[in-house]
């Protein structure tokens, strides 16, 4: 656990993972790319991709941290009636549910003062309230499948889960506001 | 502990911080959303975005993270001492990471637009943009998590608990401003042609 700390080693244990992770990001980048028209249309929608990605990977990460805490205390067993988990994936929800709606009604709201807005406010916490629950859901269903992962081959969570569920909620995250956006415009 | 009692304690000690983070993000959003005339002006760089943003979180995070860790395990003093090898070490390998990774990149983004006929600036705008912003974000950053971890340790703090949200509030706004910064740094220096 404890590398030296010269650049050397610590580029060892650090670069292999940071590339895989950067060609992830890219993935979405270029999920990006594909809804630039409707982004550069709507400048509101443009303010809402920073935030999106990184609310939907802070909920992953503050989920996967939590069962990992519970996984090193005991307390973690994956049965229908496990609280921990259960009252966890609950309140990422719940987290998600008052988060997004701030979300939506803040970019609006900049954006309105900064440079006109051209989507009604409903529109925009709309498009926030849906893509963050639906975001949730998923954020709670990839760090319960990775943490089970982990615990059937008895990883240690906070090495691999974190990774995985910050990545992948990001990837998501342009994915889901673009799904969402679709259906909404 | 029942479902509900476990919900309420995660859903109120993860409240602040996640609140904190979206503040954080939505000025950066504004920043980006301000930003489409250099967006239009460099083709290939909307789709940079993420992997640039990733990029902070994931190097200054783990840096955050060894910092504290060393505090924890005695290996560091809680100063701002540039003579410390150890220190020095550290810094100097976040910061050569980021620049890498932000280069990849950007050559990644460049050969797969290339690959699917999109249009795309030449590559040595993208890496350019990409190593200028990742040089600037860097610096900030390393100054942020170093200060902030020290300052928490010697106040009492779990550094551990600081490093997350302060790196995901600061990487995002650090991230895009000196993007914007970047780009046009560049582009005044012919970069976009």
């Amino acid at each position: 656990m404890t590398t030296d700390w010269t650049v050397r080693a610590i580029t060892r244990a650090m670069l292999p993972v940071l590339l895989v992770m950067t060609m992830v990001e890219v993935g979405s980048g270029l999920v990006l790319g594909t809804f630039e028209a409707e982004l550069y249309q709507y400048p509101t929608l443009l303010v809402l991709v920073p935030v999106t990605i990184g609310t939907a990977g802070n909920l992953g990460s503050v989920l996967a941290s939590r069962l990992s805490t519970a996984f090193h205390l005991g307390t973690l067993d994956f049965s229908a009636t496990d609280e921990s988990l259960a009252g966890n994936a609950v309140a990422t929800v719940a987290l998600a549910v008052t988060l997004f709606p701030v979300v939506g009604a803040g970019a609006w709201g900049l954006q309105s003062l900064l440079g006109g807005a051209r989507l009604s406010v409903g529109t925009v916490v709309w498009i926030s309230l849906l893509s963050g629950a639906v975001l949730a859901v998923l954020a709670v269903g990839i760090t319960l499948g990775a943490t089970y992962v982990a615990y059937r081959y008895r990883l240690d969570p906070d090495d691999v889960v974190l990774p995985v569920v910050t990545n992948s909620c990001d990837v998501l995250g342009v994915v889901v506001l673009f799904a969402v956006v679709q259906l909404t415009l | 502990m029942s479902v509900l009692a476990v919900a309420r304690e995660a859903y109120e000690s993860a409240l602040p911080a996640l609140g904190a983070s979206v503040v954080g993000g939505l000025l950066a959003g504004v920043v980006l959303g301000g930003m489409q005339a250099e967006l239009r002006a460099v083709p290939g760089l909307l789709v940079l975005v993420p992997a640039l943003l990733a990029t902070r979180g994931n190097v200054y995070g783990s840096l955050g993270a060894r910092l504290s860790t060393g505090l924890h395990q005695g290996l560091v003093e809680p100063r701002v001492d540039l003579g410390n090898r150890r220190l020095r070490g550290a810094m100097a390998a976040a910061l050569a990471n980021g620049l890498l990774a932000s280069a990849v990149a950007a050559v990644a983004v460049f050969l797969i637009l290339t690959a699917l006929g999109d249009a795309v600036a030449p590559v040595t705008t993208l890496v350019a943009v990409s190593l200028v912003a990742g040089l600037l974000s860097g610096v900030a950053l390393t100054a942020v998590v170093v200060v902030v971890v020290f300052a928490g340790y010697r106040r009492g703090r779990d550094p551990d608990t600081l490093v997350g949200p302060v790196v995901t509030t600061t990487g995002d706004v650090v991230g895009v401003a000196f993007l914007l910064l970047a780009v046009r740094l560049v582009l005044a220096l012919g970069g976009g042609a």
